[in-house]
């Protein structure tokens, strides 16, 4: 059957992202990414050094409305024409995902059109198609940010996400943020510690590598005692009356960070025998993780896919582009009683209805319930 | 007019041609505002045989309520009011129980802040509030509220300070109230608030004073 969205360059798709400080809307053609606006809450948040999340909440409920009109301005296309509404359903803050799902559903039933419910986690893989077109199949992926520090099998992006490790304490990103502030360099820590440790070396101080014995879980991350040890050598300078190297504090302990991410990313490649590395989340801005990724792939046949640092950071593009796949593949749309989920599982890619049942129905399911509603 | 309020436990929605209400919900469950709230706009719309393109007016109760829940209904409300392009006006939620309680000597409507707090205001009769909303101790106003009529569930709540509960009055919010008082004041010329939620409280977050020291002393 030849479907139209297919014609037109795939399904035209509204996401909307609101798990942590960022409330995003993106809109997206199939591959093709057409609007990101995003209103970040961060400079409110500086100064608790860290996300607050009643903060945030607030902050997307003011955000919500303006944002999607600045994106539908942006993309320059009417609401009517979105073949789809996506939005994150979790992993995330609780009150902050329900301000972007309770948009999600309003918005998708004005409009008569169908809704998914999509996992944060994937959105951060799936958003790289609309840098380097459609994902190998399988692909490896390493999520790297201040919230998630995970290695990712995606034979299908849509339905089959498998977890093959994780961080057993801190996220990368907060490490970042927690050895940023043992400095005094502010929140958040990640762009700071990049530039510092640019006039640093890396070679300076050996910090410890967390969970590389040979007898430590393969896949797993922790970034725990690395902070703590960081920490402990600040202090002993400071202790005995010396200035500290910041730049060299930097560098250091971003290399022993990077090591670990990209010594595990690499090896999960091979293990699996997957030759295509996709790095994502607000980590992989960094510049050393890219150019460290970049070697150790070249070195084993691995080909890297980083997306540009505006699309690794939340947003909602990488909703929109989940969303729009979603659609591509027919996969069922959600009820209007969909709920935002802190801590939805990876494995669940989206949260289609339950009570939709095989593809023929899950359409018929779709056109009784948006009967009543505007456009039908 | 579609109405509709998420400020207490209910989640309560309602439609209104101005005259009189043609269909309304509620349920009461303080922890699934964001499931219920659509599939219940779907109900009302449904039993009054509308679709949503027919609403010219949405009403949204502004709190104050619990975040987490006040939220909900705020943003439906905008989102809703964004994609039909038709106005959203804001109401006192307190005001919504004021109006359903009927009463025409003066009162004082509280709602649970949880916290051991509660949400307040005094009223002069069912439509005419006479203090601004806050949100207090119930000890700390037990002067100020002792023997006078009280409703909703604050007043249920803590019956030893309020002590001139009526337990018949109306406990929750309900949208086909907000939506008649909403009808009351529009026809009135009168001026609704902006759809912005009453918070009445900081959030709850502590500046570090300074990094915790991890070198054992
Ligand atoms: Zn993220």
């Amino acid at each position: 059957m030849a479907d139209p969205a297919d014609a037109r360059g795939g399904p035209l798709v509204l996401g909307i992202e609101t798990s942590c400080d960022e409330t995003g809307v993106g809109i997206v053609r199939g591959h093709t990414l057409l609007a990101d606006a995003v209103a970040s809450s961060v400079d409110e948040h500086a100064r608790f050094g860290g996300v607050v999340p009643e903060v945030a909440s607030r902050a997307h409920l003011e955000a919500m409305v303006p944002t999607i009109q600045r994106a539908l301005k942006d993309a320059g296309i009417a609401a009517s024409d979105l073949d789809g509404i996506a939005v994150t359903a979790g992993p995330g803050l609780a009150g902050a995902l329900l301000v972007g799902v309770s948009a999600a559903k309003a918005y998708a039933y004005a409009l008569g059109k169908p809704l998914y419910g999509v996992n944060h986690l994937a959105s951060h893989i799936c958003v790289d198609q609309l840098e380097h077109g459609p994902l190998p199949e399988p692909t490896m992926a390493l999520l790297v940010s201040g919230g998630h520090s995970s290695l990712l099998l995606a034979p299908d992006i849509t339905s089959d996400v498998r977890p093959l490790g994780s961080t057993i304490d801190d996220a990368a990103g907060e490490a970042f943020d927690k050895v940023a502030r043992v400095l005094n360099l502010g929140f958040p820590g990640g762009p700071v510690i990049d530039r510092w440790a640019r006039e640093g070396d890396p070679e300076a101080i050996r910090f410890p590598r967390g969970l590389t014995g040979p007898r430590d879980p393969r896949y797993d991350f922790s970034f725990s005692g690395l902070k703590t040890a960081v920490a402990r050598w600040i202090e002993a300078k400071r202790a005995a009356g010396e200035e500290v190297p910041v730049a060299d504090v930097s560098a250091s302990f971003q290399e022993a960070v990077v090591d670990v991410l990209t010594r595990k990313a690499v090896r999960a490649c091979k293990d699996n025998g997957v030759d295509h590395l996709m790095i994502g989340g607000g980590v992989a801005a960094n510049s050393r993780l890219r150019a460290m990724a970049q070697r150790r792939c070249e070195d084993a046949g691995i080909r890297l896919r980083v997306p540009r640092p505006k699309l690794c950071t939340d947003n909602g593009a990488m909703v929109a582009a989940l969303g729009a796949e979603m659609v591509a593949r027919n996969r069922p749309a959600s009820a209007w009683d969909l709920s935002a989920d802190s801590s939805l599982p990876v494995t669940e890619t989206h949260v289609p209805d339950p009570h939709a049942h095989g593809r023929g129905h899950d359409h018929d399911h779709f056109h009784e319930l948006s009967k009543g509603n505007l456009y039908s | 007019m579609l109405a509709l309020d998420t400020a207490t436990p209910a989640v309560t929605v309602a439609l209104h041609d101005g005259s009189r209400v043609l269909a309304a919900a509620a349920e009461v469950d303080a922890r699934r505002h964001g499931e219920l709230l659509l599939p219940a706009v779907d109900r009302v719309l449904a039993e009054a045989g509308l679709k949503l393109d027919a609403v010219s007016d949405i009403v949204v109760g502004v709190g104050p309520g619990p975040y987490t829940g006040l939220r909900v209904g705020l943003v439906t409300a905008a989102t809703f009011g964004a994609a039909l392009d038709v106005p959203v006006h804001g109401l006192c939620s307190l005001d919504g129980i004021a109006y359903a309680s009927g009463l025409t000597e003066p009162f004082v409507v509280a709602t649970d802040a949880r916290r051991k707090e509660v949400y307040w205001a005094r009223y002069a009769d069912a439509h005419t509030r006479l203090t601004e909303p806050a949100v207090d101790r119930p000890a700390e106003i037990a002067d100020e509220v002792a023997g006078v009529p009280a409703v909703g569930a604050g007043a249920l709540l803590y019956d030893t300070v309020f002590t001139g509960v009526r337990r018949d009055g109306p406990e929750h919010q309900s949208a086909a109230a907000l939506a008649g008082l909403a009808a009351r004041k529009l026809a009135a010329g009168e001026e609704l608030l902006p759809p912005r939620p009453l918070y009445l409280r900081r959030p709850d977050a502590q500046v570090p004073a300074n990094y915790k020291v991890v070198t054992p002393r």
